[in-house]
């Protein structure tokens, strides 16, 4: 599920931002093209692509700045789902 | 305020009758009033409108986004300050839904369903655009368990009749979003009369001085996150304006089609002259895009997809700007009569007007919609 979130949430963003580069454990918000509409945009993306609703105690700036932890809370929260 | 209820709010058509009947013929009054009566505002909860979208269990009917926009566009369509007092309880129903925890939801979303209390967005402030959103002017501090209010908001749509506000301040690390009831000690509600423009849509300035809040009034997450709240809030907004736009061109239309018919020029019937028939079809094909660029939106927001975001601006931006255009259309028809108050079409522009400017200015929807642009261009 992690490398396939990954995977997915990258797409995401490249798909909006092609001309950006960074890994998946770099801070994508140092990197300065993250407003608050494509904040917006990627919890509204990883609530539909992975069918969940992240509650608001993991909505905070250290769970989106990057790739892997965006892919970590995914994967905590289908967990949380399936458990 | 209390209202008969009923199982399932009004239909399309219900809807229709209500704005053509109740609405639509008073609405000049009630911009020369500078406010909707509380009986117009009782009806619009018998007719289950307040916030149709809530799940059954907090009073909605699950609404879906497409309906709701067709719902606030027939509302335009009669006054644009009532639809403006929809845009505003909707931002603040959707966010406790989306936002509250358990006690929040139980403690307002029956209330806000029924239009027993009524809601008002507080963002905006007297030293500081709407477009530059940081709230840094009202702050909310650590006080025991709970907070200390203070700061001031303007321009606040239905302020004079809300029972709660929905408030953005700084709370140090970053913004936050409180729930604060009108009625405690320490907020004073000041008028903001002879506004230009949705004039009944009884504006007011909010003013806070050591409200003192319980945790419980702390609306969803802090900090960063908070700047989602208010992103979801305003995107609802601007669907709601922008259908509300759509609104504005039907009644354009609806106006001109009437005057036209009843009223001659140099023995021509003014319908049957080319230049009439150029701006009746500017108006008529401007509907039909931003109602489709709005139906487009509402099916994204209800299919959970992202890109509802995007093309809700895209929405609003052809919405409001087709808006001001019908509406100046409309009152270059009418002639001298258009600046008449025995007439809806100069109320129609002084509303259009405002669409351009609240929930994003037709100027910050260029840079966003334009940005897009070279972002699709770049894949």
């Amino acid at each position: 599920m992690s490398n396939d979130a990954r995977t997915q949430i990258r797409t995401f963003i490249t798909t909006k931002f092609p001309d950006v580069t960074f890994s998946d454990e770099e801070d994508i918000f140092a990197l300065g093209f993250v407003n608050s509409l494509f904040a917006m945009e990627l919890v509204m993306f990883i609530e539909k692509a992975f069918g969940t609703r992240i509650p608001n105690e993991e909505l905070h700036l250290g769970n989106f700045r990057s790739v892997a932890l965006m892919a970590d809370l995914v994967a905590r929260q289908t967990s949380a789902a399936v458990g | 305020m209390k209202a008969e209820t009923r199982s399932a709010p009004a239909g399309l058509a219900e809807v229709r009758r209500f704005v053509d009947l109740e609405i639509a013929p008073h609405a000049n009054t009630f911009e020369r009033a500078e406010r909707i009566p509380r009986e117009v505002l009782s009806r619009v909860a018998e007719l289950g409108l307040w916030a149709p979208f809530l799940p059954s269990e907090f009073g909605g009917e699950a609404m879906d986004m497409v309906t709701l926009g067709r719902v606030h566009e027939e509302v335009g369509r009669g006054c644009s300050s009532l639809r403006s007092l929809l845009t505003v309880h909707t931002m603040i129903s959707a966010s406790v839904h989306r936002w509250g925890d358990q006690a929040q939801q139980e403690k307002w979303l029956q209330a806000l369903a029924r239009g027993e209390k009524l809601g008002a967005f507080c963002l905006t402030e007297p030293d500081r655009s709407g477009s530059d959103a940081t709230a840094e002017g009202t702050t909310a501090v650590r006080d025991q368990d709970g907070w200390i209010l203070n700061g001031t908001k303007k321009w606040i749509t239905g302020g004079q009749v809300a029972d709660l506000f929905m408030v953005f301040a700084s709370t140090g690390g970053g913004m936050s979003t409180f729930l604060v009831e009108a009625d405690q000690p320490g907020v004073r509600v000041v008028p903001l009369p002879h506004v230009s423009g949705t004039t009944a849509s009884m504006l007011a300035q909010i003013e806070f001085t050591g409200v003192r809040l319980e945790p419980s009034a702390l609306l969803g997450p802090q900090g960063w996150a908070a700047g989602t709240v208010m992103t979801n809030a305003l995107g609802l907004g601007r669907y709601s304006v922008a259908c509300g736009a759509v609104g504005i061109i039907q009644a354009a239309i609806e106006a001109c089609a009437a005057y036209t018919t009843a009223r001659s020029a140099g023995g021509v019937p003014l319908r049957d002259l080319p230049h009439v028939r150029q701006m009746m079809s500017g108006m008529v094909t401007a509907r039909d895009a931003g109602r489709l660029l709005c139906e487009r939106a509402g099916a994204l927001n209800d299919a959970g997809d992202p890109a509802t975001i995007m093309a809700t601006w895209v929405a609003k931006y052809h919405a409001s700007k087709s808006a001001v255009q019908a509406a100046g259309d409309a009152v270059q028809i009418h002639g001298a009569n258009g600046f008449s108050p025995d007439y809806p079409v100069a109320r129609l522009y002084r509303d259009s007007k405002v669409t351009e400017v609240i929930e994003g200015s037709t100027q910050v929807q260029e840079l966003t919609i334009a940005a897009e642009a070279y972002r699709e261009v770049a894949q």
